[in-house]
């Protein structure tokens, strides 16, 4: 990296941050308008849930949430709010948006974060070794099985792991996040939630795993038929170093850009497997946000995620800086 | 509701009761009771059931945690706030109603041990349980009923609204008794008194400005045998045995814990490997039924909802044409197959209805039928009313809007699709999602729809409000496709108010019969959400209100 892009980093990120900024509130006013779009309001949610309403108890829920006035206004005071960083009340769960996120936070990144790190690990590892013999058995196993997880739905994997690991061999739990009846403190808790974890993260993982694979393969054939690996070698480069120095730093990429994408997608990328696995997260949250027409809820769920895939988009570009010395814009 | 302050604090007066009392303890509903097994003696209600269960010659034995289901998870955990079957399943383990219902729906005394009604059936005496103690230690006395009815209640619930504003004055007359005197005489007191549906909260923590948004409905303080100790939101609730509970040596288990899974054959899988022991409500799809009742280890009932009575009909907007027609609403009901419904849809779990209430409700006439399944006899009747079928055998075309309640309900929508089909009216599906629904059916946009109503054991309580005119409103869970019959309005009315049973019997047949004929509704079946339990498991289902019981004679043999 030269020095006179290090010295242009912080101008860069200056200004990126600055149209982050106002495509957040861009995000900010199209997710409100959307969800107003949508037929019924909390107010009718409620009545639906407890089965019984009245006209006089509709229009107080209404003035409760302010509901009654005009949809500009709303949205200004939403606005208001959230450029004060006050995400509002959900009207459903009767506590603060940002604690209830926060509460449910944990358990989604530890998921979500643990399926990512083995994902992109295992995938890029399975990746060199697959293109280190193309055709060989060793590839052939690989993208065998990484097609297949790649073809197979993620509910379905899901599933199949909960029957065989969970009710034939009765290995592992098949639900929750950690063991209630008898509860349990210090390391035991950590091996318990752990423990649990393991289908989960498994199910998430292979997915992305098999991505990963196909990708990091493709881009290794590719770049070793590059004039600079048949260089490296005649300089007596071992092979190891070729392969792990030469060809996958300029082969990662484009796994760096999926990676990028998958990992904007930590906090709201989970809501199937969350729900298939009462893993309690984000994910099951938003689902039951949107049913309840819980608004403030909602839509501080949408901010908090799509400020995530903003600030992921813009780690990954940095890391272009770093792997690729040709990339100079941002 | 500032002025109902006034009419416990001061006005104690006299105890207002007519020369001829009668207990409705005793007579012929007590012998009922007996022969249900449920506790009935308003002397040592409490230690009847576990009787029952020495009799059955199991010993009730201390401790153990039970760890049950949960769908979906409740948003708040205080009575009358939420009146969602999650919450009340397990608040009704926290706070207790003065009494419950029998399985035949007759009144099973809890924290009330005895009272009496007089004979114009005004006034209504309650004798309290002396020695009830609310889990932060304070005594439980009538301020306390008098609280809970007049303020926390009418606030808070509408169904409970719609019953205690005949309340003309609650007094009471010295700490464990309380009067209540209604304005007139109101046939359906009883049923909107008790169970779920008014429990006692304690005055000392709850009266405040703001019930909904009290700082005490995070941690509710009941005088059930359970207490709430632990929350972790997605995951699972936690209730402990109440150390003080007033009944001594109960409740059995030391701890009841409710999993949330959200995904139902997630439950499944939970239920078949014995990580719960209990499972009921919405937690099993329909369709597992069979496999659990081969399930030896499990048991399966459908008792424990007779006095919500869930009936599922189809709602008509009878604005519509030609859905304003009685002729092609009775076609279409003659073309659906009920036993289809509850046997393929429902795998029996329920009975097919046969008019408007279900047979536990009170005042079901058994009598009434509704016209058999009878494809070519509904064609007749289209034909007849004139809606001759165009070259492709269509009549007529109609929108569905399927209840967006989970898997079983699009399939009904879908068999409802292909019943009309067969007599050649056209459905066009219109799905929105639970937000949706009922926004849609408030604002009367809808032709055709699925609902399923709670009759809380009196027609004057849970359907009244489906069928009268002055119930033609914008608002969801009421007449809101605008049937009008002066003739029910008028028995209605009239059986709100009548005394003598055998006429209030009367009243409700005609109305009865009147709703068969007029079919303002597609009645389909009488719903029973079944209730799994491993066989070590006992006591669940003795009441009426099924696993919404406060449990605490449940225990693990």
């Amino acid at each position: 990296m030269t020095e006179s892009r290090l010295h242009a980093m912080p101008r860069l990120i200056g200004w990126r941050v600055l149209k982050m900024a106002l495509m957040v509130l861009a995000i900010v006013v199209v997710n409100f308008l959307l969800i107003h779009a949508a037929p019924g309001d909390p107010a009718s949610a409620i009545a639906g849930q407890s089965g019984q309403a009245d006209a006089e108890f509709m229009r107080q829920l209404r003035e409760q949430f302010g509901l009654d006035k005009p949809l500009p206004v709303q949205l200004w005071i939403y606005i208001e709010r959230v450029l004060t960083f006050d995400l509002g009340v959900s009207h459903r769960l009767q506590r603060p948006v940002l604690t209830v996120i926060l509460e449910r936070l944990p358990a989604t990144l530890l998921l979500t974060g643990s399926a990512f790190l083995i994902a992109l690990s295992s995938g890029i590892a399975l990746g060199v070794r697959a293109a280190r013999k193309p055709g060989g058995i060793a590839d052939t196993v690989i993208m065998g099985v990484s097609l297949f997880f790649y073809a197979t739905p993620l509910f379905l994997v899901g599933i199949v792991l909960v029957l065989v690991f969970g009710v034939w061999l009765n290995w592992l739990p098949t639900f929750g996040m950690e063991t209630v009846d008898v509860p349990l403190h210090g390391l035991a808790r950590v091996l318990d939630v752990a423990w649990h974890a393991v289908l989960p993260v498994v199910t998430l993982a292979v997915f992305y795993s098999a991505v990963y694979v196909r990708l990091t393969r493709a881009s290794m054939l590719e770049v070793s038929s590059y004039p600079f690996v048949k260089t490296a070698r005649a300089k007596g480069a071992t092979e190891h170093r070729v392969t792990w120095v030469h060809v996958l730093r300029n082969a990662l990429l484009p796994v760096i850009t999926l990676a990028g994408i998958q990992a904007g997608h930590l906090i709201g990328g989970s809501v199937l497997v969350e729900t298939v696995f009462a893993w309690p997260g984000i994910g099951s949250l938003a689902f039951e946000a949107l049913i309840a027409r819980d608004y403030d809820l909602l839509l501080g769920i949408f901010l908090c995620t799509s400020v995530v895939v903003l600030v992921f988009n813009l780690l990954t570009d940095l890391l272009y800086l770093v792997f690729d010395p040709r990339v100079q814009a941002l | 509701m500032s002025d109902f302050t006034s009419w416990w604090s001061e006005e104690t007066g006299a105890q207002e009761l007519n020369g001829d009392i009668r207990s409705p303890a005793s007579g012929p509903s007590r012998r009922a009771l007996l022969k249900a097994g449920v506790a009935a003696a308003a002397v040592a209600p409490f230690l009847m059931r576990v009787d029952d269960a020495i009799a059955q010659g199991i010993t009730p034995k201390r401790g153990g945690t039970l760890t049950s289901l949960l769908t979906p998870e409740p948003p708040v955990l205080m009575i009358g706030v939420n009146a969602q079957g999650p919450t009340l399943t397990v608040v009704s383990k926290i706070f207790q109603p003065l009494f419950t219902y029998s399985p035949t729906l007759d009144f099973v005394p809890v924290l009330a041990k005895s009272w009496t009604i007089s004979d114009d059936k005004k006034v209504y005496t309650f004798r309290l349980q002396e020695n009830v103690k609310f889990h932060d230690g304070q005594p439980m006395t009538a301020d306390d009923v008098i609280f809970s009815a007049m303020k926390f209640w009418m606030t808070l619930s509408l169904r409970a609204r719609i019953v205690f504003a005949r309340i003309e004055k609650a007094e009471a007359t010295d700490p464990y008794t309380v009067v209540i005197t209604l304005k007139e005489s109101y046939a359906p007191f009883m049923y909107g008194f008790g169970g779920t549906g008014f429990t006692i909260v304690p005055k000392h923590l709850y009266d405040v400005a703001d019930l909904r948004n009290n700082p005490n409905n995070a941690k509710p303080v009941g005088t059930g045998p359970f207490k709430l100790v632990e929350w972790q939101r997605g995951s699972f609730i936690r209730l402990r045995r109440n150390e003080d509970y007033w009944k001594p040596n109960q409740p059995y288990l030391d701890e009841i814990v409710y999993r949330i899974v959200p995904d139902s054959q997630s439950r499944a899988v939970a239920l078949q490997s014995g990580q719960v022991q209990l499972a009921g409500g919405n937690d099993i799809e329909p369709f597992d039924l069979p496999r659990f009742q081969a399930q030896s280890n499990l048991s399966v009932t459908l008792k424990g909802w007779e006095y919500y009575g869930p009936l599922a009909w189809i709602d008509i907007n009878k604005r519509v044409k030609p859905l304003d027609d009685v002729r092609v609403r009775r076609a279409m009901s003659m073309a659906l197959d009920r036993n289809f419904i509850l046997q393929k849809l429902w795998f029996n779990s329920g009975k097919v209805a046969t008019g408007p209430m279900c047979e536990t409700t009170k005042f079901y006439d058994a009598t009434v039928k509704l016209p058999p399944f009878d494809i070519a006899a509904a064609n007749k009747l289209l034909d007849e009313a004139g809606h001759k079928a165009d070259g492709s055998g269509i009549r007529f075309t109609i929108r569905h809007m399927p209840l967006p309640y989970g898997e079983v309900w699009t399939r009904l929508s879908e068999y409802f699709r292909a019943s009309m089909q067969k007599i050649g009216i056209n459905v066009t599906m219109d799905t929105t999602d639970a937000g949706g629904h009922t926004a849609r059916m408030a604002k009367w946009d809808y032709e055709t729809s699925i609902n399923y109503i709670y009759q809380v054991g009196d027609a004057n309580i849970g359907l009244e409000q489906y069928f009268t005119s002055e119930n033609i409103r914008n608002v969801a869970f009421n007449n809101v496709g605008g049937y009008s019959n002066p003739r029910v309005d008028e028995l209605l009315a009239k059986s709100r108010y009548a005394t003598d049973p055998a006429e209030r019997q009367k009243l409700l047949s005609e109305f009865q019969r009147i709703a068969v004929d007029d079919m303002p509704y597609l009645f389909l079946i009488q719903m029973s959400f079944p209730t799994y339990t491993t066989k070590r498991l006992n006591n669940v289902i003795t009441t009426a209100m099924g696993i919404s019981g406060d449990f605490d004679d449940v225990f693990l043999a």
